[in-house]
């Protein structure tokens, strides 16, 4: 993996400062955790709002266990459409289902995938990859698909013109359009006509100061712990530790877009 | 000198009108904040109210880079914040879409014309999860004491 920010370029006062508010939230987190049931985690941790611009000190990613994805399990699914306000699109009047299942907007998709000559099948969801090099990003003529300092690639729907063009450079199909008019969105992820979108690793989560992601709490609630979710450039995060010691891959790593998102046991 | 006379009257009369424009602006203005929302409890917003008229659309547009690029969600000029604080609710208590043309925005957008289209994307009543502590700041800063309380996952849903 390459990582241009190894501690030595860093400013000296960025340390301590990061570690505090670290600390500090993983104490608020555990107060919270604490007055609820095992297993059932309060998100609306009163944790402040985020008052600093995002910087490269951390990297967000997840490492998808695909052993442990269980097939015809789509709580990761219904959890991303749930948190984004997905789940209140509706299908255009007359067009037919299977149009609509084409068309409508998808951020987390299962894919199952079998060898023909062994008979192994595997699942495992597919989200935006959130590449260090985004083709998405490359091909944008307005500048809406970028990439954040903390390695969110996402779209300024402010400046996207709709053109589709991230759509096409895409090579996770990760990406969808919005065609007709919204009218019930969520006050925490505005989305309209007109525009592309995709995964953003939760990002008012994290802006929030949030532990994790939808799609991570989903997969644990039903019991399978698939999906960890974590900064790629902390050497003690459960993401990085988990990386050292499991074999894991990213899907077309032949494309050297050094994916934030890994794959293991594929 | 007669010339003179004639255009100090005009321009008096000029300024007489524009003056009288303004006061009729600024009545017609004060209407727009509505009966039953939070906003029509304050004084003021979360920046003098002839700064709001004038330049809330500078400041939401410079708030909406910070936030989108920078991830920065603290600050007093989030749209969330308008939302919350201008919108009232109807008779069964269910908040009325404020860009509706008889509400804060829609309102005052009609009137002068503008085309309003914040809420094609963003949400025009809160909504959701975590959309209090979205217009949190700019509450703390028009000074409503409304304290965040966290709540369970799921509970919208
Ligand atoms: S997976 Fe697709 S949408 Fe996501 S960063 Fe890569 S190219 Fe862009
Ligand atoms: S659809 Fe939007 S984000 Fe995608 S390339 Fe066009 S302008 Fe950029």
């Amino acid at each position: 993996m390459k990582d241009h920010h190894e501690p030595t370029d860093r400013p000296a006062d960025a340390g301590p400062a990061d570690s505090g508010r670290r600390a500090f939230m993983g104490v608020a987190a555990g107060v919270a955790g604490a007055v609820v049931a095992p297993g059932v985690v309060l998100h609306s941790v009163a944790a402040a709002p985020r008052s600093e611009a995002v910087t490269g000190d951390v990297r967000w990613g997840l490492l998808i266990d695909t052993a442990k994805c269980a097939d015809g399990c789509s709580a990761c699914v219904e959890a991303c459409d749930r948190e984004n306000g997905l789940n209140l699109q509706n299908k255009p009047e007359g067009a037919s289902q299977e149009h609509w299942d084409d068309q409508k907007a998808v951020w987390i998709r299962k894919v199952k995938l079998q060898d023909n000559q062994t008979g192994r099948v595997t699942n495992l969801p597919m989200m935006c990859q959130h590449c260090e090099n985004p083709p998405c990003v490359d091909v944008c003529p307005t500048g809406a698909s970028f990439k954040r300092a903390d390695g969110i690639v996402m779209v300024d729907r402010h400046t996207c013109i709709g053109c589709r063009y991230c759509m096409m450079a895409c090579p996770y199909k990760a990406r969808s359009f919005i065609h007709k008019v919204m009218e019930d969105q969520l006050t925490r992820v505005p989305r309209g006509k007109g525009c592309v979108e995709s995964c953003n690793l939760c990002v008012h989560r994290r802006d929030f100061g949030e532990e994790s992601t939808a799609c991570v709490d989903a997969c644990r609630e039903a019991g399978h712990e698939a999906i960890v979710f974590g900064d790629l450039k902390d050497p003690e995060s459960a993401i990085r530790k988990q990386l050292a010691e499991t074999a894991s891959r990213q899907i077309r790593e032949d494309l050297s877009l050094n994916t934030g998102v890994r794959y293991s046991g594929i | 000198m007669a010339k003179a006379a004639v255009r100090a009257g005009l321009v008096a009369v000029g300024l007489a009108w524009v003056l009288v424009t303004q006061v009729v602006l600024a009545a017609d203005a004060k209407t727009y904040v509505l009966e039953g929302s939070k906003a029509a409890a304050l004084e003021s917003c979360v920046e003098p109210t002839d700064v709001m008229r004038r330049k809330h659309m500078e400041l939401i547009k410079h708030q909406r880079d910070a936030t989108v690029h920078g991830g920065i969600r603290s600050s007093k000029h989030s749209l969330a914040g308008c939302v919350e604080c201008h919108i009232r609710t109807d008779a069964d208590q269910v908040p009325t879409p404020i860009h509706q043309k008889d509400e804060f925005c829609g309102a005052c957008h009609a009137f002068a014309a503008v085309n309003l289209n914040c809420f094609d994307c963003h949400a025009s009543v809160p909504k959701g999860p975590g959309a209090e502590l979205a217009s949190h700041a700019a509450f703390q800063a028009a000074g409503v004491d409304r304290s965040i309380q966290a709540r369970p996952d799921g509970e919208d849903h």
